[in-house]
């Protein structure tokens, strides 16, 4: 596995190398519904192995762009490659090295978990073991359980069994924690790492930030349906460098100063006003500040 | 692994590997189908038992001879195999079809590299063996409480087979088209059930079709029910009652014209108006 991840900053303006090493290339990618402009230009390179999250609200544009990179939605402009095929033009073979684990509406299947993945796997060439792709779910206990008496946590388990049981190269997971608790996010996240370890290449949406933070190699934050961001989860929005505030009291007043160096502020005031200072707190803007400025929301 | 090359581990080949023959996906899709059919309480009770508790309880209320010598359970017991196979086919599918399509399962089919064609196949497999199953339990209880005559002779049981297979084919193409009418899974057995209810009304399952107005025969003589009843007839009547049909004769040429016509427009609607995707799912 590569350790390379493509320029961060400049993913914009770099021509998509059309390598192995790229899993998904998108070039000004637009989708309307009517008058309404879901996704409005985006621009995205996805490297071989990379977990990457597009992270944004409802109604960003994050399903739109997904699906059309599945093969569900068509276009109305752009260049578009997966695995190096346009999914517009994508046959059975394609859809062969693709996982696809879709935003999930329940139902009430009457098959048990092991008859559910085993149909799934009959469809590839080289599947993985159905109790292999069970265990790794941790749904072993559940083998012979109908899905429709799954909870939502193990629902989601088994579709994502579902998505990794024909050994995709690149998976795509839409919105996979979506009215979980906490505990069952926890659990989940842990099994996307176990899937990291695989090597496989995916591709997640989301709106939560620690999701996006806590899984993705890098974020690409959306909103309007244009891509505003992409970097690293520690460095998103410059957060790294944004300036820190430093407050106290002086006089009986607050004060309050803006700095890229808040240590020697801090220095500076300490000395002047004698040792401790009345009122300090440093901040700097947390993910979720610049996250909520990004999109455009009052933070 | 690639074995030839030596340049790095980050290259996986890139071909796709050859995909499992479309006749093992066949099998699997087929047994999951009938599998899953007969783990649904509602769908066995509807459809497979419920043609068969009709002709126990009409049975015993209208136990009255319509020709000499032939009781109304005999005609009912055609009629009620005409239902049978309309309700395999055409409720069952576009049902149970509507609802997948509900819940997204037919969207993650399709996003799978499984033949199109192999979801089908399962769904004809299922109708075929659903469609049976009901008749066999018909005829079952017909001789065993009601000492219902079986057809007559080996070309009544070939009426009785070529009958059923176009039936089952017809109203499980109308089924599959119609599925893509219904909005919401949920709602799709409060929309079928009462079209398959009139159509029985007026095709002569519940009452002999000839007793009806004309108006009423010559509407239920647009939709296919109205032919598998009577086509049925001959399998399950005495010929000497066919001077007592509408035209004097079973008219089983007529009957294989109309339920083909419905089959090749059910095939035709199914093509054009079949859906993967929910229509709220853009």
């Amino acid at each position: 596995m590569t350790t390379d991840s493509p320029g961060v900053a400049d993913h914009q303006t770099t021509p998509a190398p059309a390598d192995v090493d790229v899993a998904i290339s998108v070039r000004g990618l637009r989708k309307s519904y009517g008058v309404h402009e879901a996704v409005a230009g985006i621009d995205l390179d996805i490297a071989r192995g990379e977990i990457f999250a597009l992270l944004g609200p409802n109604g960003a544009g994050k399903t739109t762009t997904v699906e059309i990179l599945e093969g569900y939605r068509r276009r109305d402009a752009g260049e578009v490659s997966v695995l190096g095929v346009d999914p517009a033009r994508a046959d059975a073979r394609w859809k062969s090295q693709i996982g696809i684990v879709l935003q999930s509406k329940g139902g009430d299947s009457e098959l048990t978990v092991a008859e559910t993945v085993r149909v799934q796997a009959s469809y590839f060439a080289n599947p993985r073991p159905v109790e292999e792709v069970i265990g790794l779910v941790g749904l072993t206990e559940k083998l012979k359980a109908r899905a429709s008496s799954l909870s939502g946590g193990q629902q989601r388990r088994l579709d994502v069994a579902l998505g990794i049981v024909g050994r995709p190269r690149l998976l795509f997971l839409d919105e996979p924690t979506t009215g979980f608790d906490p505990e069952a996010r926890r659990q989940f996240w842990e099994l996307i790492g176990q899937l990291r370890q695989l090597g496989t290449t995916m591709l997640l949406t989301t709106h939560y930030l620690d999701e996006a933070e806590a899984l993705a190699d890098r974020v690409g934050v959306i909103a309007g349906g244009r891509i505003v961001e992409v970097g690293i989860p520690a460095e998103l929005g410059g957060r790294h460098l944004a300036p820190a505030r430093v407050r106290w009291v002086e006089d009986g007043r607050r004060r309050e100063e803006t700095t890229a160096t808040p240590t020697a502020v801090v220095q500076a005031l300490s000395q002047r006003l004698g040792g401790e200072i009345p009122g300090l707190a440093v901040q700097r803007p947390s993910l979720e500040d610049i996250y909520l400025q990004m999109i455009g929301e009052p933070a | 692994m690639s074995v030839a090359t030596p340049t790095t581990e980050t290259t996986e080949p890139d071909a796709a590997p050859q995909l499992p023959p479309a006749s093992q996906v066949y099998l699997a899709r087929s047994r999951v189908e009938i599998v899953e059919f007969f783990r649904q309480k509602e769908a066995l009770v509807f459809t497979l038992i419920f043609p068969s508790l009709l002709l126990l309880i009409f049975g015993a209320v209208l136990n009255y001879d319509i020709a000499p010598g032939l009781t109304f359970v005999q005609y009912f017991m055609a009629g009620m195999v005409a239902s049978g196979v309309l309700a395999s086919g055409f409720q069952n599918l576009a049902i149970t079809i509507a609802i997948e399509r509900s819940e997204g399962r037919l969207k993650r089919l399709s996003g799978t590299p499984m033949p199109k064609s192999a979801y089908f196949v399962g769904k004809v497999v299922q109708v075929v063996v659903v469609g049976v199953a009901t008749i066999a339990l018909l005829m079952v209880v017909g001789v065993v409480v009601y000492g219902v005559d079986l057809p007559a002779t080996a070309e009544k049981w070939m009426t009785l087979v070529w009958v059923t297979l176009l039936g089952l084919a017809a109203c499980s193409l109308l089924g599959i088209a119609f599925s893509s009418a219904i909005k919401n899974g949920k709602s799709a057995p409060a929309i079928v059930t009462p079209i398959a209810l009139v159509l029985q009304f007026i095709s002569g399952v519940f009452f002999v079709f000839t007793d009806l107005p004309s108006w009423m025969q010559s509407i239920a003589a647009i939709f296919p029910l109205k032919w598998l009843t009577q086509g049925m007839r001959a399998a399950f009547l005495p010929d000497s009652f066919a001077v007592r049909e509408a035209a004097g004769s079973f008219e089983l040429g007529t009957v294989a014209l109309v339920l083909g016509a419905w089959t090749i427009a059910g095939m035709v609607l199914s093509i054009l108006v079949f859906r993967w995707r929910d229509r709220a799912d853009g």
